[in-house]
């Protein structure tokens, strides 16, 4: 691929604020401008800063119309991180685009909602090896592991640069020459070597997943779900109403009645984490989780 | 002025180098080249970076400022064009909401130095909270708009707009999209040329709005409508790009790209002002196709028109007016028209994607405001930044957000209905209070409203990317100002009780809000500390969680922080929580909420 044609090529750069989705797309951009094409490069980062998802589109040729890439026709989708590249995955050209991923997990707040016992993560459990099968080419790299071992975690965006500089056609060169022009004159060094690691890693076939990437999604399958019935019983004589236990409920599912008594509002909510019951200056909560079955492991 | 922001600017004085710019950059280009005296403008998404840029011209070229909000920018700029210079303002499309006012008289008054006013719309609503056609303003207010679809065109158009400003004694739009101002493309850049120096001109017809004057304005103003309509006629600012003629596509800004990615045969009419129309050229246009398309992103305006002049046409019968258009759309809309064969959405996964909703950063001083409203259990009238990010769980504690500055006013009603039974608290940044929280804040007083007033001071107007105000004691160049005190402030317009606290101390800030709340009449409480993004990225030792005594209560993690997530551990069926080191700034406010003080920092 890489093709020099009269085609407009488009590359996707996905992750999530923060992760330098923009250095990588700006390094793209400005080697497509000196190589003579024309470019257009297009984020959204309004709320970027806040931890969501950001993405760039870098589109190249001899003439680029739209800013944006129409759903389906991303040649080159490079996700600094697994869930983003997951959810942009149907932009990718069914039968000639490539996947090049990070399999690093930022897991969001929002997928550690569901407290109920042995829930987990809302997080993509989708696997490397799942995922490969379905595209054309696809790479699934450790790239912060990578790029922490050579000592700056932060450098994983140059090291999938690396990666994506084996897939379109540009010298090396030029790549290293663009990123030490982009990058603080204190870490050029530090992302020639993660450039270098990432590219000769892709080098080594159409379709790769590195070991440690497989194995970062097993780690959720060995958890342990035990059955557990919680009952809550409050003494109402001893209950002052002093809203300790109002207060201080992490799922705030307590709260006081009409005659300042504590009381179960929202018994679906409750976990059994027994803190009221050890928090009441009056020990007036008792909190009970009987197993109802034996833990299966 | 952010970091990634001082490496893209483009270099400020090299003419006739082509550089990759953004819409904003490009526009802030056009305005230096055109060589205006005087920019002014309050932050908003998208719009921005146009003053950050102009800050990046040398001072002795043009003064740029932030104002405190966008009226104000106007009236600026107003002033700086009666003063004879060429004057520029920049704004968000519900920006010129604030700024209406004065637009509206200023039309009648027109211009002695050129006025050019960026409005950048949000098609879409990436980051607002409405997705308003600025378009209609300029048809309200009898004013030309400019829409350029690219970066080279928003440079010249704004250079251009300078001199229609001028000759046609009018303010001048340049419309912008979010589209249009965050992408990159390649812009051949010129030279910057001062017009001939004007002074005051002494006209009090002119400048001064009293009916008599005013009366006689509102015609002048429909003549140099007639005027400006006939001289579009023949720009070539609106020009015909000949192709199959048995469909004539009306279009104009960054629609127009995507009607040339999806038809490139077609017939286009691509307008570089759309408004007002050109009657004569849009009566010619149709005449020489069999069929009329228009694609215009949200309001029907061009459609309308035409439909008004009796030209047939369709539009909204094919493409929505609701929300950002994109190639996709277009290729939809142009297959509805009959005129494509529809899309095959041969997507082959089949998953519900992951939601990465926006949060507040880690360490974030505004988290434990809202966790102690949400403690104790208020009834919170919101406002805009960072912090109305506080809607959601965990923190779910913000009951309404209208625009910029409502939150103190909305409080009053609420509390004049008299049918609140919880306490009545608006929260509003510091950025927000000075833009328009001071006349709601005097109204409350004023009127004895029973109203707690919780001031988020983060020293930073933070939700666009870290601005300065008159709050942080520096200008837009980085100069210093006098520093507004907001306690004095608050004092000085008779407000009896006033506390500050600490965001760090949730105890604390809990015990300030129960008395402040107590208090009968208008308190006000100021939480401060500065946002943990900008101006500083701050960065204290991490916290780590010790897994041995942790029991899962996951109290620490109503705090909503990002830092916090599951571990691998589990206790009784829950997931044990973990920081990561990376994320965590050290605000230690988890340890303050852990109940087995098993929060520390990492040793
Ligand atoms: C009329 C108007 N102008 C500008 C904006 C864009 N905007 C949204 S929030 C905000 C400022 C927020 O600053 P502050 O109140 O200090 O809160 P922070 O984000 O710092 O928490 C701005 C400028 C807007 N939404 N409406
Ligand atoms: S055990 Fe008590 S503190 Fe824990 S979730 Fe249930 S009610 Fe809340
Ligand atoms: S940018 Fe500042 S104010 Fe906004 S969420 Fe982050 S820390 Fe809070
Ligand atoms: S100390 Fe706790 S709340 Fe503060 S940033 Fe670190 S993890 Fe988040
Ligand atoms: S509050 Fe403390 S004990 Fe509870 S989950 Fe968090 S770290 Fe564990």
């Amino acid at each position: 691929m890489g093709d020099k044609s009269n085609r407009t090529m488009n590359v996707l750069i996905v992750g999530v604020g923060g992760q330098g989705v923009i250095m990588v797309s700006k390094v793209l951009a400005q080697l497509c401008q000196a190589d003579g094409h024309d470019v257009k490069q297009s984020e959204v980062h309004g709320m970027a800063k806040r931890g969501g998802g950001v993405f760039s589109h870098v589109r190249f040729g001899p003439k680029v119309w739209s800013p944006t890439i129409p759903e389906g026709e991303v040649d080159i989708l490079v996700a600094l991180e697994w869930a983003e590249g997951l959810r942009w995955l149907k932009h990718l050209k069914p039968d000639t685009g490539t996947f090049i991923a990070d399999c690093q997990k930022i897991v969001p707040p929002f997928a550690c909602r569901n407290r109920k016992r042995g829930a987990e993560p809302a997080y993509a459990p989708q696997t490397p090896e799942e995922i490969i099968e379905q595209v054309h080419a696809g790479y699934v790299m450790d790239a912060t592991g990578m790029a922490a071992n050579l000592g700056n975690a932060r450098a994983s965006n140059t090291v999938l640069l690396g990666a994506l500089s084996t897939v379109l056609d540009f010298p090396e060169e030029a790549w290293v020459e663009i990123i030490a022009a982009t990058v603080p004159a204190k870490s050029v060094e530090a992302n020639r070597a993660a450039f270098a690691e990432g590219r000769a890693w892709a080098m080594g076939g159409e379709k790769r997943i590195d070991v440690t990437a497989s194995g970062l999604h097993k780690a959720h399958s060995e958890m342990h779900h035990p059955q557990v019935d919680t009952i809550l019983e409050i003494t109402e004589e001893w209950c002052k109403g002093c809203d300790i236990c109002v207060k201080m409920c992490p799922e705030r599912c307590l709260r006081l009645n009409d005659l300042l008594k504590a009381e179960l509002a929202l018994p679906d909510l409750c976990t059994g984490c027994q803190l009221c019951a050890w928090l009441c200056p009056d020990q007036a909560i008792r909190v009970t989780n009987i197993p109802v079955t034996e833990a299966a492991e | 002025m952010t970091e990634a922001l001082r490496q893209t600017a483009a270099d400020p004085i090299l003419a006739g180098a082509a550089r990759p710019l953004t819409g904003n950059e490009a526009i802030a280009r056009g305005v230096w080249e055109a060589g205006a005296k005087v920019a002014a403008a309050y932050p908003g998404t998208p719009s921005t970076e146009i003053l950050e840029n102009i800050a990046t011209y040398p001072a002795s070229d043009i003064h740029a400022q932030w104002s405190t909000n966008e009226k104000t920018a106007m009236d600026v700029a107003i002033g700086a064009s009666f003063a004879g210079v060429r004057a520029f303002t920049a704004m968000k499309h519900v920006g010129l909401n604030v700024a209406a006012d004065a637009l509206m008289s200023f039309s009648y008054i027109g211009v002695n130095g050129g006025l050019v006013i960026a409005i950048c719309d949000d098609p879409g609503i990436h980051s607002s909270q409405n997705e308003q056609d600025s378009r209609i303003y300029a048809r309200f207010a009898q004013v030309p708009v400019l829409e350029p679809s690219d970066g080279q065109e928003a440079l010249e158009l704004t250079r251009l707009a300078f001199d229609i400003s001028e000759r046609f004694d009018t303010p001048v739009f340049v419309r912008s999209t979010t589209r249009l101002s965050h992408t990159r493309s390649t812009v051949v850049m010129g030279s910057r040329e001062e017009p001939a120096e004007r002074h005051f001109n002494e006209n009090p017809k002119k400048n001064v709005m009293i009916p008599a004057h005013a009366r006689m304005q509102h015609g002048v103003v429909l003549e140099r409508e007639r005027r400006l309509k006939d001289w579009l006629n023949d720009t070539p600012l609106n020009r015909v790009e000949p192709g199959d003629t048995r469909v004539g596509i009306i279009t104009s800004g960054i629609p127009y790209t995507y009607v040339k990615e999806v038809m490139p045969d077609a017939t286009v009419l691509k307008l570089g002002v759309t408004w007002p129309l050109p009657d004569r050229l849009l009566h010619d246009f149709a005449a020489s196709v069999d069929r009329v398309i228009v694609v215009e992103e949200l309001e029907p305006l061009i459609e309308d028109a035409l439909k008004a002049m009796g030209i047939p046409c369709e539009g909204k019968a094919f493409f929505p007016r609701a929300g950002e258009f994109s190639p996709e759309v277009v290729h939809d809309g142009l297959a509805r028209a009959g005129l494509m064969t529809p899309r095959v959405n041969a997507a082959p996964f089949e998953f519900a994607p992951m939601i990465r909703p926006p949060v507040l950063c880690a360490g974030c001083p505004h988290a434990a405001c809202y966790m102690a409203l949400r403690a104790l259990d208020a009834r919170v009238a919101g406002d805009i930044g960072c912090y109305t990010l506080a809607v959601v769980e965990p923190l779910k504690s913000i009951d309404t957000c209208v625009s910029m500055g409502s939150s103190i006013a909305n409080a009053v009603g609420m509390a004049k209905a008299g049918t609140e039974t919880k306490p009545i608290v608006a929260t509003i940044g510091d950025s927000t209070f000075l833009h328009s929280g001071i006349p709601p804040l005097i109204d409350a007083v004023y009127n004895g409203a029973d109203i707690t007033v919780f001031l988020l001071d983060n020293h930073i107007t933070a939700m666009t990317g870290g601005q300065d105000h008159p709050g942080t004691g520096k200008t837009l160049r980085g100069d210093p100002a006098p520093r507004i005190d907001f306690m004095e402030l608050v004092k000085s317009l008779g407000v009896k009780w006033v506390q500050k606290v600490d965001s760090y101390d949730t105890a604390s800030m809990q015990r300030t809000l129960r008395e402040a709340m107590a208090h009968k009449g208008v308190s006000v409480v100021i939480s401060d500390r500065p946002c943990v993004l900008d101006p500083v990225r701050i960065k204290g030792p991490a916290m780590e969680v010790e897994q041995e005594s942790c029991i899962a209560c996951q109290a620490c993690m109503n705090l909503g922080c990002p830092a916090i997530t599951w571990s691998e551990g589990w206790h009784e069926g829950r997931h044990k929580v973990r920081i990561d080191p990376e994320a965590c700034i050290g605000c230690s406010l988890c340890a303050q909420l852990c109940t087995t003080h098993s929060i520390r920092p990492i040793q």
